[in-house]
C-alpha cells in the first residue's frame, strides 16, 4: 500500500459523514417519506444513489452532518439514529441505527486534538466503498421485509454523544424514541480502520389486528 | 442458532469477568494467585503477601460485593474489550467484542426495556426539525403490498394495435418440478421448433411441430440438490444444446444423437446463465464470473470476465454479436465487448437498478437498444443506448420483472412478472403504454421464450405450468389463417392440458 493511499482521521470522518448523508437519503427515498420526484440520481460508491433536491431538507441535513462531523473529529459520536415516525400519531415506526465505534489507536481521551493526530489507516478507499456499497444495497433491499408505512411519516435524527461533548445551543436532549414490540435486523458494517460503523434497523412488528 | 449460543456464552464469560474485576471480590483464578504468590516471594520487602488468600478452594467472597453496583456494571457495556485475553489474536477479538457489545445492548434493551447506552451518552436532536413532506405522500411501495388486482389494472381504452391479441393461452402443458428460482434460465426454444425445458434434474425436449417429448439427459452425481440450472440452444441448426448444472459444469449435448459431446469446467458454483454467440458460449455462474468458452477448442476457456460481485443470472449477446450484456444479483448491468479478455473491464457498468437484473432483451428493431428489468426492490424496465451508455427510459411496472421479450414484428415488448398478479404485460415501445395484460399463471412467470416463427410466446412459471400464447406476436399484415397455420400446424391434434413428464 502506498503512503498517499493512507486515510487519516479527517479522511475517515469525511467518509463516515458522507456515508451518513447518503444512507439517510436512501432511507428517506426507499421508505417513501418524501416524494420520489424530489430525489435525483447520483453515482456514488459504484452505485446509483438517490439524493434529495428539496432545499429545506438539504439545509437541514447539511447542518446535522456538519455538526456530526465536528463531533466525530473529537470522537464524541456514539450513534446516529434515524427515527421514522407517523406524522399524525407521532408513534415511532422504524429506527435505523448506526453505531460508531472508534477502532483501537484512534483519537480518544487524551489524544483529542484532531490536528496533530497521527492515526492513519492503510485500508484503501476502494475497499471501504465496497463495504459501504453493501450497506446501501441492504437499505434498498430492506423494502422487501419492512412493513409498509401506510400513513404519512416524518423523520428525526438523534445523535448519541459522549457526556462531555460540546453541544451547540441549537441542539437539545431528546428521548431515545424506542419502539414497543420491535423486530430488529442487523445490517452490514464497514470500517475505515479508524471508525467502525455498525448498522441496524428496528421496526414495529405488524399488529396482528392490522393484518 | 449455534452462533447465538456461542455469543451468549461469550457474553456470560465477559460479564462475569467484568464484575469480578470491577468489584474486586478477591476471587481470582488459581494460576493468577500462584503467579502473584511467586512474585511476592521474590520481592517480599516491597510487596506484602496477599491478605485475602483463600487456600486452594473456590469460596466466593460476597462480603465486599456491592450487588447494586455489580448489577449496574453487568448491564453496562463497552468495557469488555480488555478482558478476554484468551481470544489470542487481536483482530479476532475486536470483532468478537463488537459483536458482544451489540449483543449486550440488544439483550439488555429487549430484556430490561432500557438501552444502556443512554447511561454514558446524551441523546441529542437538532431543535429545528426537518421540513414536513409536501404533497401527496402515498408510498410508492404500496403496489408491492396491495394485491388487489382491480386497483392496479388499467383498461386499455384506446385501440393501440389493430390485431387481435389472445387473452387466454392456446395451450397449457404441465411442467412438474419446475424450480421456483429467479436466478435460473430453464427454457429455450430452438430455431428447429424444439422447446428445451429443465425440470429440476432432467432436460426435456418438446417438439412443437409434432408434440413429441424426448428426455435428453438427467444430471448425475452432485448430491441431493443437484439440478439443471440453465439451458440454451445453439443459435442455428438446433443440433446442440448447452446445459448448465448446479455443480458448475457446462455441458454440450448433441440432440440428434442424444449424447453429451463435452463438459466444460471453470465455475465453482452453479451455472445460471448461458448464451451463444456463434461458436462462443458464454456462461455465468453463482461464483460471479462470466466465462466465454470457445466450444471448438480443447482449451475452451478464452476469457474469464469478472466485474460482478454476486451471482450472474442473465447473459445476452446482442444480435450482431458485438456486445454481451450481463445482469447479476449485485444489481449491476454490464456490457462487454466481444473482444474482452481476462483483464478487460466492462465497456459500461450500469448501477441504476435497485435489485437483481435478470430480464434482458436486445431490440431486433434498433441497433444498440437494450431493455433490462429488475427484481422486487426495483420493479422497473429500463432502456439503454448501449453505444453511448445513456439511460433512455425507465418505467415502474409495480412488480418483479422476470423476463423480457421483444416482438420481432412490431415495436412492442413483453414483460413477465411475479407477485402480486403473475401477469405478462405487452407494452408499446417507445411510449410504454400498456397494450394488454395476460393473466392465468398462479405463480411468478419466471421464463419466457419465443417460437422460431416469432408468433407464439411460451411462458414458464413456478406454478409448474408452461402456457403457450399463440398469435401474441404477429405481423399485422399477415392474415390470421396464415399465422395460425405457421405457428401450430398440429394444434388440433393436441388439446387441453398435456403432461410433459
Amino acid at each position: 500500500m502506498t503512503k498517499d493511499a493512507q486515510i487519516n482521521l479527517k479522511g475517515s470522518v469525511a467518509i463516515v459523514s458522507d456515508f451518513f448523508f447518503t444512507a439517510i437519503n436512501s432511507i428517506l427515498y426507499q421508505r417513501g417519506i418524501y416524494m420520489p420526484e424530489t430525489f435525483k440520481r447520483e453515482t456514488k460508491y459504484g452505485l446509483t444513489v438517490l439524493t434529495t433536491t428539496d432545499q429545506g431538507l438539504l439545509k437541514y441535513l447539511d447542518q446535522i452532518v456538519k455538526q456530526v462531523e465536528e463531533w466525530l473529529l473529537y470522537g464524541d459520536v456514539q450513534r446516529l439514529v434515524v427515527v421514522v415516525s407517523g406524522a399524525d400519531s407521532g408513534e415511532t415506526l422504524e429506527r435505523w441505527q448506526f453505531n460508531v465505534t472508534i477502532e483501537d489507536g484512534a483519537a480518544s481521551g487524551e489524544n483529542k486534538n484532531p490536528n496533530n493526530s497521527t492515526v492513519t489507516s492503510n485500508k484503501s478507499v476502494k475497499e471501504i466503498h465496497n463495504e459501504i456499497q453493501a450497506i446501501i444495497r441492504q437499505i434498498t433491499a430492506s423494502v422487501t421485509f419492512l412493513p409498509l408505512l401506510n400513513e404519512p411519516c416524518t423523520f428525526d435524527l438523534l445523535v448519541y454523544t459522549s457526556k462531555d461533548a460540546v453541544v451547540p445551543t441549537k441542539w437539545e436532549d431528546s428521548d431515545p424514541c424506542y419502539i414497543m414490540n420491535s423486530q430488529e435486523v442487523k445490517l452490514r458494517s464497514f470500517t475505515t480502520k479508524i471508525h467502525k460503523i455498525d448498522s441496524l434497523v428496528a421496526y414495529k412488528e405488524a399488529d396482528e389486528w392490522d393484518l | 442458532m449455534s452462533k447465538s449460543v456461542v455469543e451468549f456464552e461469550n457474553l456470560l464469560s465477559t460479564s462475569f469477568s467484568d464484575s469480578n474485576k470491577s468489584v474486586r471480590t478477591g476471587v481470582q483464578p488459581r494460576w493468577e494467585r500462584r503467579r502473584q504468590q511467586q512474585a511476592s516471594y521474590l520481592d517480599k520487602d516491597r510487596r506484602p503477601p496477599l491478605s485475602n488468600h483463600n487456600g486452594d478452594r473456590f469460596i466466593p467472597n460476597r462480603g465486599g460485593t456491592n450487588s447494586e453496583l455489580s448489577k449496574h456494571i453487568l448491564r453496562s457495556d463497552g468495557t469488555g474489550s480488555s478482558f478476554d485475553s484468551q481470544d489470542g489474536d487481536s483482530n479476532g477479538s475486536s470483532v468478537n467484542d463488537s459483536k458482544k457489545d451489540t449483543y449486550c445492548n440488544n439483550l439488555s434493551s429487549s430484556l430490561l426495556g432500557v438501552d444502556d447506552m443512554t447511561k454514558q451518552s446524551r441523546v441529542l436532536s437538532f431543535a429545528e426539525k426537518a421540513p414536513a413532506p409536501k404533497g401527496d405522500t402515498v408510498n410508492n411501495l404500496s403496489v408491492l403490498y396491495s394485491a388487489s388486482a382491480s386497483a392496479t389494472q388499467k383498461k386499455a381504452s384506446t385501440k393501440l394495435v389493430n390485431r387481435s391479441i389472445p387473452s387466454a393461452p392456446s395451450r397449457i402443458l404441465d411442467a412438474p418440478g419446475m424450480m421456483d428460482d429467479y436466478y435460473l434460465n430453464l427454457l429455450s426454444w430452438s430455431d428447429t421448433n424444439v422447446l428445451a425445458v429443465a425440470l429440476t434434474d432432467t432436460v426435456y425436449l418438446w417438439n412443437a411441430s409434432s408434440g413429441d417429448i424426448q428426455e435428453l439427459c438427467t444430471i448425475e452425481g452432485g448430491g441431493q440438490d443437484a439440478h439443471i440450472s440453465s439451458v440454451q440452444w445453439v443459435q442455428q441448426g438446433g443440433a446442440h444444446l448447452a446445459v448448465g448444472t448446479s455443480t458448475g459444469m457446462t455441458q454440450l449435448w448433441d440432440v440428434n444423437e442424444c449424447k453429451q459431446l463435452r463438459s466444460m469446467d471453470g465455475h465453482s458454483d452453479r451455472v445460471g446463465a448461458l448464451n451463444w454467440n456463434q461458436h462462443i458460449l458464454s456462461s455465468g455462474g453463482r461464483d460471479s464470473r462470466i466465462i466465454n468458452h470457445d466450444v471448438r477448442l480443447s482449451r475452451h476457456n478464452v476469457a474469464t470476465l469478472s466485474a460482478h460481485s454476486q451471482e450472474v443470472c442473465s447473459l445476452k449477446w446482442s444480435l450482431d454479436g458485438t456486445t454481451l450484456a450481463s445482469g447479476a444479483n449485485d444489481n449491476m448491468l454490464c456490457l462487454w465487448d466481444a473482444s474482452a479478455t481476462n483483464s478487460s473491464r466492462p465497456r459500461f457498468k450500469f448501477t441504476d437498478h435497485h435489485a437483481a437484473v435478470k430480464a434482458l432483451a436486445w431490440s431486433p428493431h434498433e441497433r444498440n437498444l437494450l431493455a433490462s428489468g429488475g427484481g422486487t426492490a426495483d420493479r422497473s424496465i429500463k432502456f439503454w443506448n448501449t453505444q453511448t451508455g445513456a439511460l433512455l427510459n425507465t418505467i415502474d411496472t409495480g412488480s418483479q420483472v422476470c423476463s423480457l421479450q421483444w416482438n420481432p414484428f412490431e415495436k412492442e415488448i413483453l414483460s413477465s412478472h411475479g407477485f402480486a398478479r403473475n401477469q405478462l404485460s405487452l407494452w408499446k415501445y417507445p411510449s410504454m403504454t400498456k397494450i394488454k395484460e395476460l393473466e392465468g399463471h398462479t405463480s411468478r412467470v419466471l421464463h419466457t421464450a419465443v417460437s422460431p416463427d416469432g408468433s407464439t410466446v411460451v411462458s414458464a412459471a413456478s406454478d409448474e405450468t408452461l402456457r403457450f400464447w399463440g398469435g401474441l406476436f404477429a405481423a399485422p399484415t399477415k392474415s390470421k389463417n396464415q399465422r395460425e397455420g405457421a405457428s401450430f400446424a398440429t394444434s388440433s391434434k393436441l388439446s387441453g392440458i398435456m403432461q410433459i413428464r
